[in-house]
């Protein structure tokens, strides 16, 4: 490489890694530090590091409203967990089916999930019909709800991602005598292993981020979840930021360890997926 | 061999049970409901009353602007933007593994923790924001409480947000264009801009058009950030389809809520269905 093309990229890296510091960083940097102060020094909003971090601001905000926010953690992590199975099960078979076959029946089934891509949820009467089946303001109601909204995303990539699967391994399996149950649970799923892991983290953090549809169909104190209880404390602690951050701080917390565990996997899934869908 | 019996359609039944019931039954009930005054006990059918006062009232009709206006602009935005990013982040430099990471991370932020930063961001008197500009020499900016500016400066934190998703879609169409397309062009002489526009461009436009599709649709919906940055205010100023259907909700006038929902669909079918063929038939194989 010529020398004048090495500066070239020195100086990219420099420029690059100063833009993504000051736009990409510094807001996190801002939440910690302020997080970190007495109620008056965060008050002042600055980016200044905290004299003497007040870690206690922490315990405050796990103890307020009654351990509010240990309830919402619970209704969250039940949430996300319930839903991820729910789309990981059902949109499998789903995409395995629509990919595999292609029918009159397929073929319309996949165009009615495929809408979902685009169409907005209408919510007033999916409460509607959340009460009519007794199930309005309750995990399960709340765990299907998201579980049909997520439904045609998961599809999708389900079904780009068999499509690279040979079939020759599943008409071998059939003619050995395996049940299509088998086949699908022993055979087919195992294989779906890197598209699944994907699904799993980005449905895990959708549904854990999601803060319109459990404010519409699970109000109420006991079925709080985190991102709602967020939304509530920036009117409570509108005058003392120093907690407000110490929440924004504690409830971004799981997804940065999902972050830094899974980071590759994400991005690289992500790549993935978007190509194929 | 006999498919249907190896691929049963048993295996649809859960995903489309799930999907019928808690998606597509309330949108067809939702055409019904819009013409009705309701509540989850019962309706009162009052014609096409709701649409009617949707159109008439201002602080209604504002909702429908702001949403295609938010729409439009952080779809460009976050097009061009992202554009210039991956390209950065696909050339040769040595930290690109670790400003990726840094460019994604946003997107595994919640939006109303998002919201909740840039709100006290842009503070009038004590935010980062002004403090720069003062320190510089400009006046301060009043972000989120000028009615004419608060709905750019949401547009432009919803922009910050949304640049993660479309930058990775971008550059994992950027990464599928063979190199060797390049190699033939650095050899007939085509400087870096070059390439950029009759290569790079055209053969990436998979990526683009499922950027814009995504980001158009997700913002014609927005909604969160919107409600915790402004919760529509000041006044009117920044309220969107997906506000007002909440706050009519809330004032109980469900009626109007779900012709709200009804309105914000048929605008994504007249903009993004011949949006989305429209860029369909330009992609090239």
């Amino acid at each position: 490489m010529s020398r004048k093309s090495r500066i070239r990229l020195l100086i990219g890296d420099v420029v690059g890694m100063v833009a993504c510091f000051a736009l990409f960083v510094v807001p996190f940097i801002f939440m910690l530090v302020n997080a970190l102060k007495d109620r008056k020094a965060a008050n002042r909003l600055s980016l200044a590091w905290p004299e003497n971090p007040q870690w206690s601001n922490f315990v405050e905000v796990l103890e307020a409203g009654n351990y509010q926010i240990l309830t919402a953690f619970k209704n969250s992590t039940i949430l996300t967990v319930g839903g991820v199975l729910c789309l990981v099960i059902c949109g499998s078979m789903a995409g395995y089916v629509l990919q595999r076959r292609s029918d009159r029946v397929t073929k319309a089934a996949n165009a009615l999930i495929m809408t979902g891509l685009m169409i907005p949820a209408a919510i007033l009467p999916t409460i509607w019909v959340l009460q009519t089946l007794h199930l309005y303001k309750t995990m399960t109601g709340m765990i299907l709800v998201e579980t049909a909204l997520q439904i045609p995303f998961t599809v999708m990539l389900y079904r780009g991602f068999i499509s690279s699967i040979p079939v020759e391994l599943e008409e071998a399996a059939v003619i050995d005598g395996c049940t299509p149950g088998n086949l699908f649970r022993t055979i087919v799923f195992p294989l779906l292993k890197p598209v699944t892991s994907t699904l799993v983290i980005l449905n895990a953090v959708t549904i854990f981020n999601d803060f319109t549809n459990p404010l519409y169909f699970l109000p109420g104190k006991d079925n709080i979840t985190v991102q709602v209880t967020l939304f509530h404390f920036m009117g409570q602690f509108s005058s003392s930021y120093n907690l407000l951050f110490a929440d924004v701080l504690l409830i971004t917390v799981p997804m940065l360890i999902v972050f830094l565990i899974f980071n590759n996997k994400i991005v690289d899934g992500m790549v993935a997926g978007s190509v194929k869908g | 061999m006999n498919k249907k019996k190896i691929y049963s359609t048993w295996f649809l039944v859960p995903a489309l049970t799930i999907f019928i019931v808690f998606f597509l039954t309330p949108m067809a009930l939702s055409l019904f409901f819009s013409l009705t005054v309701w509540d989850f006990n019962g309706f009162t059918f009052c014609g096409i009353e709701n649409f009617i006062m949707f159109f008439e009232e201002k602080s209604l009709r504002i909702g429908i602007r702001n949403s295609i206006v938010y729409a439009v602009l952080t779809c460009v935005f976050k097009l061009g933007i992202s554009f210039f990013i991956a390209l950065f982040l696909t050339s040769k430099i040595k930290t690109k593994t670790i400003q990726r990471s840094i460019v994604f991370f946003p997107n595994l932020v919640s939006t109303v923790a998002v919201g909740i930063t840039f709100t006290a961001l842009m503070h009038p008197s004590k935010g980062l924001f002004n403090k720069c500009l003062t320190a510089i020499g400009l006046p301060g900016v009043d972000w989120l409480v000028n009615p004419d500016l608060a709905l750019f400066s949401v547009i432009g934190v919803e922009v910050w947000k949304g640049l993660s998703i479309a930058t990775v879609i971008f550059i994992a169409g950027i990464q599928s264009i063979d190199k060797t397309y390049y190699e033939a062009a650095v050899v007939d002489g085509a400087n870096f801009w070059q390439r950029v526009r009759n290569i790079t461009i055209p053969l990436s436009r998979s990526a683009m058009n499922s950027i814009i599709l995504l980001s158009f649709i997700g913002g014609l919906r927005g909604f969160d950030l919107i409600w915790s940055m402004t919760g529509g205010g000041p006044g009117f100023a920044t309220d969107v389809m997906a506000s007002i259907i909440y706050k009519q909700y809330l004032s109980g006038f469900y009626g109007l809520s779900t012709a709200g929902n009804v309105i914000m669909l048929v605008v994504i079918m007249l903009i993004a269905f011949p949006l989305q063929k429209f860029l369909l038939s330009r992609e090239v194989d």
